[in-house]
């Protein structure tokens, strides 16, 4: 059992996943991000792997992997930071990344080094499921990995389930038909119905979700909230120093 | 149909290991809903009616296959020249947008989005919304939008808003980038026209199509001309490939018929400023396709170059990429320097002045070891007004 799935044994709502650019700001600042995030009590980290081409990220998530990317930012380094990361700490790590990336590096070695790094699991938003379960399934389902596939309120029922079966991490609901850091109304009748769903594997609301109240409105519905271009912008502003204020500001008091 | 052939239609969304749709949860309400619909829609007779009509009536189709006799004199060979180049808009990209529009209408769409790099296709999307009145919103890299500016001024002339795509490099793919995104956030009103034989299933099966109007008009024009249908080879410039890919569409089982694939050498294929994408690409996603593409050993997606702003993509359709990896397609890279030589051999002895990106199939001709008995078809897929300024510049620079 990987962590990830250790913190779902252990662990049934409020659950808080950030996400963070991997060498964002700078090249060599992802352990220090990680590890701050880890101290305020964040549950889950959600590593971004940096991409010239992020289609599903909006204008916040794209602008930081364009600088991490100039920073030098690429997997190779990626997996010797989450290994340094693991010297200090078991806070579950989730990686983020575009297939492409992936395709690139071997999809065996890719597998390989996220083990041997301690990553536990991944999220690979433009590999459809369809395609993972004809192509790919024989080589990720066979390792120690999880992983989870994203729905939108648009995504029928049947393939859900499908997702559902074929994940054995979070069920990833996008909380509105948008790309990453978009501010539309949620709606709270497409979580209601997900959740009437008994599917098994615990859910994580993303998308958009920014403050205490997006995160106590996901919570709510589902197993917790993930929150990702909130936090970019919040140490584009104000550094990586102060990041317990902002998982401060989000938790609140419980 | 697509009983036992090899290479005209996707299987599943394939073409051998190319194609797919690798895209985001977040597209697949609109892929899917196209997906399961534009055959079906393709077939129906008033959408057949309607599209032929304005294929004949608004575009000027069928477009002369041009013998051309001082050419052919000069290369010692038969070339015939397929004139896409006097299509309304002055390029065969409209044959794609008049059947997307048509599509789009039959979804019930209001909104229509396209990417463009040269401005082409942004031209004959803006064109077709205005034809049937909806709303039209191009995305073009912001360097681009300054390289390309009498398109810019076309298209805000025939009422389509132009927004720069300011994100990675500020060009076409960035252009396509933001033109997706888009989609993500407008998925219920808005139709994506995309211009090539690129992107997520049913996108390039679909480009195809509509252009195979192309390799149709070849068959019996020829036939009426030679006595016979086929030519010896087709030759064609491929960026993504949408005139390629109709210009073969009907020889693509004729394997007697050979077709030359013409890629943008840029500088040289090897000097790092180039589009030679299937001779320094490797395989990889990119637009929501597995395809050959131009990226770095990280897969980071490299930014070529061309001249010519049309063939200037760092990936290359599915369909092209599974006819080259399969040997059904031959590849010839042209060098910047050669295609305008080729622009001006070709409005000296025919009088015709041919796009950069036709240039360079025409510059083909130098490269091929044409025999006096040959069938030479070139595509000559756009006319090339808008490349005058290149042409100046460059032969004052020589």
């Amino acid at each position: 059992m990987n962590r990830l799935q250790q913190l779902f044994n252990r662990k049934a709502g409020n659950i808080l996943n950030i996400y963070v650019t991997a060498g964002y700001p700078g090249l060599h600042d992802t352990e220090s991000v990680v590890l701050s995030l880890a101290e305020a009590g964040v549950d889950i980290i959600e590593l971004g792997i940096p991409y010239s081409d992020p289609l599903a990220d909006g204008e916040t998530i794209q602008a930081s992997s364009q600088q991490a990317l100039a920073n030098g930012m690429g997997l190779s380094l990626l997996f010797k930071q989450v290994a340094r990361i693991r010297l200090k700490s078991q806070i579950p790590i989730v990686l983020m990344g575009y297939f492409n990336q992936m395709l690139q590096y071997g999809i065996p070695a890719f597998i390989q080094h996220c083990e041997t790094s301690g990553v536990d699991g991944l999220i690979i938003p433009d590999l459809p499921i369809e395609i993972y379960q004809r192509d790919y399934a024989h080589l990720f389902g066979a390792s120690t990995l999880s992983l989870s596939f994203l729905i939108t309120p648009q995504t029928p029922e049947a393939r859900i389930r499908k997702m559902d079966e074929a994940s054995n991490g979070f069920i990833y609901m996008v909380s509105v038909n948008a790309t990453t850091g978009t501010e539309t109304k949620v709606s709270t009748e497409y979580f209601e119905r997900i959740k009437g769903m008994g599917l098994k594997n615990p859910r994580l609301i993303g998308f958009g979700i920014k403050d205490s109240a997006g995160y106590n409105q996901a919570c709510s519905y589902a197993d917790g909230a993930i929150i990702g271009s909130a936090f970019i912008k919040f140490i584009a502003s104000e550094g990586i120093g102060k990041v317990k204020d902002f998982v401060g500001g989000i938790r609140g008091l419980e | 149909m697509q009983g036992s052939v090899k290479y005209t239609y996707p299987a599943d969304g394939f073409y051998g290991p190319f194609g797919g749709a690798f895209i985001p949860e977040l597209l697949q309400p609109c892929v899917e809903e196209l997906r399961s619909q534009y055959l079906s829609i393709m077939a129906e007779p008033s959408f057949l009616h309607q599209f032929e009509a304005l294929l004949k009536d608004y575009v000027g189709r069928p477009t002369p296959l041009y013998y051309a006799h001082r050419l052919s004199k000069h290369y010692q060979s038969h070339i015939y020249l397929k004139r896409e180049d006097l299509c309304h808009t002055g390029a065969h990209k409209v044959n794609n947008t008049i059947g997307q529009i048509l599509v789009a209408q039959r979804l019930g769409k209001q909104r229509i989005i396209a990417e463009t790099g040269a401005g082409q296709h942004g031209v004959a999307t803006a064109t077709v919304c205005a034809l049937m009145g909806l709303e039209c919103i191009v995305y073009m890299g912001e360097k681009d939008i300054v390289r390309q500016a009498p398109n810019v001024q076309r298209m805000k002339m025939l009422g389509a808003e132009v927004r720069p795509a300011s994100s990675g490099s500020k060009t076409l793919k960035d252009a396509t980038n933001e033109a997706i995104r888009d989609w993500i956030n407008n998925p219920s009103d808005t139709h994506y026209i995309i211009g090539s034989v690129v992107g997520p299933h049913p996108y390039p099966d679909m480009v195809s199509r509509f252009q195979s109007v192309i390799s149709q008009e070849i068959l019996w024009q020829l036939k009426e001309k030679t006595g016979n249908e086929n030519p010896t080879r087709i030759i064609a410039c491929v960026g993504g490939g949408s005139n390629a890919a109709g210009a073969y569409f009907h020889y693509l089982e004729r394997e007697s018929v050979e077709l030359i694939s013409v890629e943008a050498g840029g500088m040289g294929v090897h000097s790092g400023k180039t589009a030679a994408t299937s001779q320094i690409g490797t395989q990889g996603v990119i637009h929501g396709s597995m395809t050959l593409l131009m990226q770095t050993k990280d897969g980071q997606i490299v930014e070529p170059h061309s001249i010519s702003a049309g063939l200037d993509y760092p990936g290359i359709g599915p369909m092209h990429a599974h006819l080259i990896q399969s040997k059904r397609a031959k590849v010839v890279a042209i060098e910047d320097d050669h295609a305008v030589k080729a622009a001006f051999l070709m409005a000296k002895l025919e009088g015709i002045i041919p796009a950069l990106e036709s240039s360079h199939a025409l510059a083909a001709l130098d490269e091929l070891e044409l025999k006096p008995n040959d069938i030479n078809v070139i595509n000559l897929s756009g006319r090339g007004d808008k490349d005058l300024n290149t042409f100046m510049n460059h032969t004052r620079h020589e």
